[in-house]
């Protein structure tokens, strides 16, 4: 059996098992960890796929900065973050429903599609290229979406200020 | 020798739909924003496999996948300032609760 097959194998079962602990858990904070096993796990599948700074800032930016933002959120908030009241049996069985039905049908559909997906050459994308896609202004290259996310991170920091702060 | 790009697609479909199954049962304003990271984390994972097993020459994927984590990270920060506002309020971030503006 391939080495890469058996560690892709651990992984995903790790992913698998944390994600459904992360939303079935009933304690925030261990629903939170969870999160962040996941967020890991996604960070191994980049370097799978040679994209090594894909996978630095999954661990920098989600790894390290959305889940210490939920842990203060979860810290301030204290006793309410408890779920504390059980959703009832029939909305339980009916989100099963759909996300069983919605799981089914998708991998059902992957397995009957030809993605032509034998492409992958191992190689990655070097970061001096990308640098080069981020702040080039010709075909293909991605400056403005760049400075609109700029925009967006100031507006969103301005914004999260304004909500938060005390009257 | 590399992993199917299948399998890739499959772990992520199964991701999506537990946080699917966690945004329709969880009642608590926390615990839907983490069944939310949990679908857009797959949904990047997504981009940067179609990007690496179907066109490994150009960059688009890796490129919006690296933009949908500045997104969800946007995202985030909005949403933990709203949700800590609304305890502050309501002193509670139990869904049942925030019923003003639902009639």
């Amino acid at each position: 059996m391939d080495i890469n097959l058996i560690i892709f194998s651990g992984l995903a079962i790790v992913m698998i098992v944390a994600a459904i602990f992360a939303v079935t858990s009933s304690k925030i904070m261990r629903a939170t960890t969870n999160l962040l096993f996941v967020l890991f796990g996604t960070a191994g599948l980049y370097f799978f796929l040679h994209y090594t700074f894909l996978g630095a800032v999954q661990i920098t930016v989600y790894a390290g900065g959305i889940v210490v933002l939920f842990i203060f959120a979860v810290l301030l908030i204290g006793k309410g973050s408890v779920d504390v009241t059980q959703t009832s049996l029939r909305r339980y069985l009916a989100g099963m429903a759909t996300a069983l039905t919605g799981m089914i049908l998708t991998i059902y559909l992957i397995g009957n599609t030809d993605f032509a997906s034998d492409k992958f050459n191992g190689e990655g994308v070097a970061i001096k290229e990308l640098g080069m896609a981020l702040m080039g202004t010709d075909k293909y290259n991605y400056i403005l979406p760049f400075e609109v996310m700029s925009v967006l991170l100031l507006a969103c920091t301005v914004g999260a200020i304004m909500i938060a702060r005390k009257k | 020798m590399s992993i199917p790009a299948e399998y890739m697609l499959i772990l992520s479909a199964v991701l999506f739909f537990i946080g699917i199954f966690g945004f329709f049962t969880r009642r608590n304003l926390v615990s839907l924003l983490i069944s939310t990271e949990l679908m857009l984390n797959a949904v990047d994972i997504n981009f940067a496999v179609f990007n690496a097993y179907c066109r490994p020459e150009s960059l688009e994927g890796y490129v919006f996948s690296l933009f949908g984590i500045g997104v969800a990270a946007a995202e985030t920060a909005v949403a933990i300032a709203i949700i800590i506002n609304v305890y502050r309020n309501f002193h509670s971030i139990h869904i049942k609760r925030l019923r003003d503006l639902k009639h």
